[in-house]
């Protein structure tokens, strides 16, 4: 289990990279949003793996912490995700602001050699 | 009541946005103006206020606020101590500086301007008073999501692409402030400020690694936000775009991360922090000196005002972050020219809106190749409102040799005294042998001075004297009325520099020993040695 969540984080953190240093707009917003996926996964691995575990307190089990999941850092990750919902639909309006302005979706707003 | 006074910071300018959106955004903008005003006049009271417990109180901490009343590691706590009540105070009268000036012809330029502008505030305020990192984050997001708005107000195609890339660097920042976060709670166990300040001697040595990477990933997150070099390229085009009022109080937003960098390099790494004390600092100062040399090298190659401003923003955060990084004396001297410069700077972005308007649009970079061309147009003034004040150059030209004052830090201002402090704060660090970054920091602190100088006095003289093609511009007094009155306050701080420089040194002071925070939070919970059993 861990070795797929920490290839996925890193499959996801890779091509975000690769892509917000490309020089198209949408490139850059699908790199931000898959980096943003990336981080999402590495907080929750933050609140320690594990699978079948009762979110706060099951029935019964109170008293031992190292049987459930740590709650906090899934409300974090609910956060986090809704800011980077909210925050990526401004980016893309102002990316479709920047492609009417402009007339180019390149992030410098203007062709290489134009 | 009175305990409720310092969550008020952050309510009641959500309170008001909301109330503004409520009325009808645009189709009321004289009441949202009329709303924005009364707020941030009722934050700069409240603010007085709040600085007034704070320095009264004996362990300067105006209050501690738990929200929901759920005790203290659990819930998130809104700390009001000196230094946070400090930098409200001076987003409340900046705030409040660049709303006035808005009011004569900005607000009507954007869309939503007024309840964009009371949202920054709550974002900027939330930021300045939490007690908890993840908290920070929100309020965070909050002040960018507001700021970005308000970078566009007024769309056009520059605009839009600076606003473009400084969305694009601060989501990259927020992602990294995240990882950040989320490192220190993997390792730590919890996001409480003063939690952690407990916690961090008592993290384990094959810990620690991983500790220092969040500690150092949050510190790239705040360090963008700060405009340290080299994270700070997207800086000057964005804030040289930006609308003036809205420049005016992004001139806090760098100070923002300034502050944090403080806040939590002292509490976190300060002298207890076991091994990982003083985590950072030498980098603090070479990126601040980088930054200062950076900054001054750029507002000397700018050719119009608003580039010129930015550049100074990079010199100011600059130096404050190298001083931050001296530690120990300089930190009272650094937050006396971090209140000092910011002022100044706001002061300069509003003029600078004013200078510029009786300019055909690129006469700066027209001054320079004039001698080659030497030609020039008529230019019209037709649509300005307001009565033509006779004296209005005079003024603009008083108030631009004022900015120039503050901002190069030269007497008789506020600049200088900063700028004198620090410098002598520096000498003083090592009262045996001067280390050399010492005197590498002096230097910089006294070339940057000397080439805001140079690029003031250059751009001023283009811009009031020899200029052929200005017209007087109509300027009218809620426009100029800011300008002074920020740069008065310039003055104040100078007259008064004993007892602000003594409120600097108790605040410097509670930083660097930080129990009073610690125990004020966690209350008796704070003598708890916690050690953390499980691990990640």
């Amino acid at each position: 289990m861990e070795i797929v969540l920490a290839l996925g984080i890193g499959v996801l953190t890779g091509s975000g990279v690769w892509l917000i240093l490309r020089p198209r707009t949408f490139q850059v917003i699908i790199g931000l949003s898959l980096l943003s996926y990336a981080v999402n996964l590495f907080i929750v691995a933050m609140g320690r793996l594990g699978s079948g575990a009762a979110p706060v307190l099951a029935e019964r089990a109170a008293g031992d912490p190292a049987r459930f999941v740590d709650p906090l850092p899934q409300a974090l990750v609910l956060t986090a995700i809704v800011i980077s919902f909210a925050t990526t639909a401004l980016l893309l309006v102002v990316l479709l602001a920047a492609r009417g302005l402009t007339g180019t979706d390149h992030v410098d707003g203007r062709e290489p050699g134009a | 009541m009175r305990d409720h006074l310092m969550i008020a910071p952050v309510v009641l300018p959500l309170l008001a946005g909301a109330v503004m959106l409520a009325l009808g955004g645009e189709r009321r903008r004289s009441a949202n103006a009329l709303i924005n005003v009364a707020a941030v006049f009722a934050l700069v009271l409240i603010s007085i206020l709040l600085v007034r417990d704070a320095d009264a109180s004996p362990t300067g901490i105006a209050g501690i606020y738990r929200l929901g009343d759920w005790p203290a590691p659990f819930a998130i706590v809104i700390v009001a101590d000196r230094l946070s009540a400090l930098m409200v105070l001076l987003t409340s009268i900046v705030g409040a500086a660049a709303v006035v000036f808005s009011l004569a012809r900005w607000q009507r330029v954007g869309v939503l301007f007024h309840p964009l502008f009371q949202f920054l505030l709550m974002g900027v305020n939330g930021a300045f008073l939490t007690g908890d990192l993840f908290n920070l984050f929100v309020f965070f997001e909050v002040l960018l999501a507001a700021s970005y708005g308000l970078a566009l107000q007024g769309s056009g195609a520059t605009r839009v692409r600076a606003g473009l890339h400084y969305i694009v660097v601060n989501l990259a920042a927020s992602l990294l402030f995240l990882i950040g976060v989320s490192l220190i709670y993997g390792v730590a166990g919890t996001l409480n400020m003063a939690d952690l300040a407990v916690r961090i001697p008592a993290i384990r040595a094959e810990d620690r690694p991983l500790l220092e990477a969040g500690a150092g990933i949050l510190g790239i997150a705040f360090l963008v936000k700060g405009g340290m070099w080299p994270l700070c390229f997207w800086l000057p085009g964005t804030y040289a775009a930006a609308p003036p009022p809205a420049a005016a109080i992004f001139a806090i937003l760098t100070k923002v991360g300034a502050y944090i960098v403080l806040r939590l390099s002292l509490l976190l790494f300060g002298a207890s922090a076991g091994a990982s004390a003083q985590f950072g600092a030498e980098w603090l100062l070479i990126g601040g000196m980088a930054t200062m040399a950076f900054g001054a090298i750029g507002s000397l190659a700018s050719q119009d005002m608003a580039r010129l401003a930015s550049f100074s923003v990079l010199v100011s955060s600059g130096t404050v972050l190298a001083a931050i990084g001296l530690g120990h004396g300089a930190v009272g001297p650094a937050l006396f020219y971090l209140i000092s410069s910011t002022l100044g700077l706001s002061a300069f972005f509003l003029l600078v809106e004013l200078v510029e308007r009786g300019r055909e649009p690129g006469a700066d970079v027209l001054a320079v190749t004039r001698e080659l061309y030497g030609e020039e147009d008529e230019l019209q003034e037709s649509e300005e409102v307001g009565i033509a004040i006779p004296a209005t150059m005079g003024l603009l030209g008083i108030t631009f040799i004022g900015c120039a004052l503050v901002i190069a830090g030269l007497p008789p201002l506020s600049g200088f005294i900063a700028k004198f402090a620090l410098a002598a704060a520096a000498l003083d660090l090592d009262p045996g042998a001067v280390p050399v970054t010492v005197w590498i920091f002096l230097a910089v602190l006294i070339v940057s001075g000397l080439a805001a100088l140079i690029a003031m006095t250059r751009a001023g003289i283009s811009a009031l004297w020899a200029s052929p093609d200005r017209t007087v511009p109509r300027i009218r007094l809620i426009e100029m009325g800011p300008v002074l009155i920020l740069l008065i306050l310039c003055g104040l701080q100078t007259i008064k520099a004993g007892p602000i420089m003594g409120y600097m040194q108790a605040t410097a002071r509670s930083l660097h020993v930080p129990n009073d925070y610690i125990h004020g939070v966690l209350g008796s919970a704070g003598e708890r040695p916690a050690p953390r059993a499980g691990g990640t």
